[in-house]
């Protein structure tokens, strides 16, 4: 028997679709070992989280509430990780890979001395062990892992594993939170800066429309905003827009940025360097606009635009506008 | 102080694409492709040099910083490189990069850190052939650190006796305060002009991007040492935790149909692709 361990760390209460996700990726490692999963909750405030958590299918949802939890620092995070894991028979711990689990889980890893596989986009069992896809070179060889100690510590992408539908409701079981280690005390959190969108999720959103390099300026987003806006999208950007000081980093999408996987992409201005495109080439439908005929993005793009954007883009969205009525 | 900086040397990332996978799937090569130090690692040596800075323009710097890279014995190319940009001397750990896994990387540094006894050890936030992101929290953990990952922005008092890093996280950015000894791993925006506040310096504007090595450098990286040592005589248990046991091709995304207007493109979206 084989259990399984879903770690997520909640703020403000928000449970993200991700959840759901790492709840399918461990539905199916359950279904391959026999055995089930549970859920790990850690916050500062998880009372309006816990009724949603407890319909991702779990056997049960742990939730460890204390005051400094809302932090997210991987010193006091890990030993309340290794607490649970190491109280239940689990095999498999396992996080979508979000900022915090990126940098939780390894230093997690390196405490019970578990091997880690970051940023898993495919699970198979054989033999009576797991084998996890995972992209390497920017997305451009995946490599078939297996981990050789009693518990194997893993991150999951969403996008890759679509989420499951929310049902049943799990028993709620409170962990009795351990006092902080002296190397909490080596550290201090002084706060965060939220880069404000009022737009969806760009990990989570159905379309996304992103600018690059040939947006020129911080101003002429307006004109990506406008046509998100009106889509219902994310808006999305390249390092080179990002370290131009156009968007702020929290909307780069790459290999060292953001993951995502829409419906609909659209790249505007971008031309398609291989970072780039590693974090957005699991898109449904690519479109590229882009002055340049030769760029590399239209290789990879289902339709491309061969136009100046700030003709085209204005124009797309009038047309959209149009079509919606 | 002295700054330990951990540099992987990769196949050019700017060519990760024509990495090649071995008949039998059990290899990755990238003959033809010319070794590299990691981006986030070059970017990790700009950042001790503009941390160690002395403020009057000397420059000599208020400290040591040592480049440290396990890898092939040519792996001495890229560590020469980081001593060309400026820093003092280096240590070469022979390794094989198919034998390696994040655990026995962060094993090896850690045994270093006992002997060379760092304040702060800086380093990429991700290897980019690998693409693992672990090192650092794992070190950390193994040396009993704090650690700040992913930093965008590091402020270092006159003392050198800690760092307030502004980490680079989902939805924004934490600021954190860490006292040395510490762990602190790097984002791209570190580079950028206004990526390290020294105190001594004043908020300076730097150039974008890692710094050149001059032809000065050059010259006087050759004179400086490049210790090498192996993973035995550090007594370093070098059974893997994690074994890649095939790498396969993933699935390429086609270059589709150009099309001439907008409104051909709005057409397609709503009729073919049907995402409108
Ligand atoms: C370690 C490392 C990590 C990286 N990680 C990422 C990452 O996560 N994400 C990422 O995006 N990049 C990443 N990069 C950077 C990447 O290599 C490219 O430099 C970057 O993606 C280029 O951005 P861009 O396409 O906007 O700019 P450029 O490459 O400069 O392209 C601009 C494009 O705009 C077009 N253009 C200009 N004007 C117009 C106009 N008026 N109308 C239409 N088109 C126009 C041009 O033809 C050109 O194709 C990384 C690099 C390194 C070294
Ligand atoms: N073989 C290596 N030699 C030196 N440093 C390494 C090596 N592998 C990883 N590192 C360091 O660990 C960081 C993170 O790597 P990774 O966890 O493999 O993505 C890199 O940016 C380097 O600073």
């Amino acid at each position: 028997m084989s259990n399984i361990l879903i770690v997520i760390h909640v703020t403000d209460n928000e449970v993200k679709k991700s959840v759901f996700s790492a709840a399918a990726f461990a539905k199916q490692a359950a279904a391959f070992a026999g055995g089930s999963y549970s859920l790990l909750a850690i916050g500062s405030d998880l009372s309006g989280a816990t009724a949603k958590l407890a319909t991702a299918g779990a056997a049960k949802v742990y939730t460890a509430q204390a005051p400094d939890l809302g932090n997210a620092l991987a010193e006091r995070l890990a030993p309340i990780i290794e607490q649970v894991l190491l109280a239940g028979s689990f095999k498999m711990v396992v996080s979508p890979a979000s900022s915090v689990a990126k940098d939780v889980m390894p230093r997690l890893a390196a405490r019970i001395g578990a091997g880690m596989a970051s940023e898993v986009v495919g699970l198979s069992f054989d033999a009576g062990r797991f084998t996890y896809l995972r992209p390497m070179y920017a997305g451009n060889v995946n490599g078939a892992v297996q981990i050789d100690t009693p518990i194997e510590v893993v991150t999951i992408r969403p996008t890759e594993f679509e989420a499951l539908a929310p049902s049943g409701t799990s028993p709620v079981e409170t962990v009795a939170v351990p006092a902080p280690e002296p190397v909490a005390a080596k550290i201090e959190y002084l706060g965060f800066e939220k880069a404000v969108s009022t737009r969806p999720d760009l990990a989570e959103a159905a379309i996304v429309v992103s600018g690059g390099r040939g947006m020129k300026a911080k101003e002429n987003f307006v004109i990506l905003e406008e046509l998100a806006d009106l889509l219902g999208a994310a808006v999305g950007a390249s390092r080179a827009a990002v370290d131009s000081g156009f968007i702020h980093n929290d909307f780069q999408v790459g290999q060292t940025g953001k993951i995502v996987a829409p419906n609909l992409y659209i790249a505007c201005g971008i031309s398609g360097a291989l970072q780039h495109v590693a974090g957005m080439k699991s898109s449904r439908v690519v479109v590229a606009i882009n002055k340049d005929e030769e760029a590399p993005i239209f290789q990879i793009a289902d339709y491309g635009l061969v136009a100046d954007l700030f003709k085209a883009v204005p124009e797309l969205t009038a047309a959209v506008r149009a079509l919606k009525g | 102080m002295k700054i330990l900086v951990p540099v992987k040397r990769v196949a050019d990332p700017d060519n990760a694409n024509k990495v090649k996978i071995s008949e039998d799937g059990l290899h990755v090569t990238s003959e033809g492709l010319e070794g590299k130090p990691n981006p986030f690692d070059e970017y990790a040596v700009e950042t001790a040099l503009r941390i160690l800075e002395d403020g009057v323009g000397s420059g000599n710097l208020r400290g040591e910083v040592v480049v440290v890279t396990i890898g092939p014995e040519d792996a001495s190319r890229e560590v020469r490189q980081c001593l060309a940009m400026g820093a003092d001397r280096g240590i070469l750990v022979v390794g094989d990069d198919e034998r390696l896994d994040s655990s026995i990387v962060a094993k090896v540094l850690a045994k270093l850190v006992e002997k060379e006894q760092p304040d702060l050890v800086l380093m990429g936030k991700q290897a980019v052939d690998g693409d693992s992101n672990q090192t650092a929290q794992s070190l950390a953990q193994l040396l009993g650190w704090p650690q700040a990952t992913f930093a965008g922005r590091i402020e270092v008092p006159a003392d050198l006796a800690s760092a307030v890093v502004t980490r680079e996280v989902d939805g924004g950015a934490a600021k954190v305060k860490v006292a040395f000894p510490a762990v602190i791993s790097v984002d791209l925006r570190i580079v950028s002009p206004t990526g390290v506040d020294n105190t001594v310096c004043g908020q300076k504007a730097y150039q974008e991007g890692p710094r050149y090595a001059s032809l000065k450098g050059i010259m006087k990286a050759k004179k400086k040492p490049i210790d090498q040592i192996t993973m035995d005589q550090l007594g370093v248990d070098q059974t893997l935790k994690v074994r890649t046991v095939r790498f396969t091709a993933p699935a390429q995304r086609k270059a589709g149909v150009k099309v001439d207007s907008v409104e051909t493109l709005v057409a397609k979206l709503r009729d073919e692709a049907r995402v409108l």
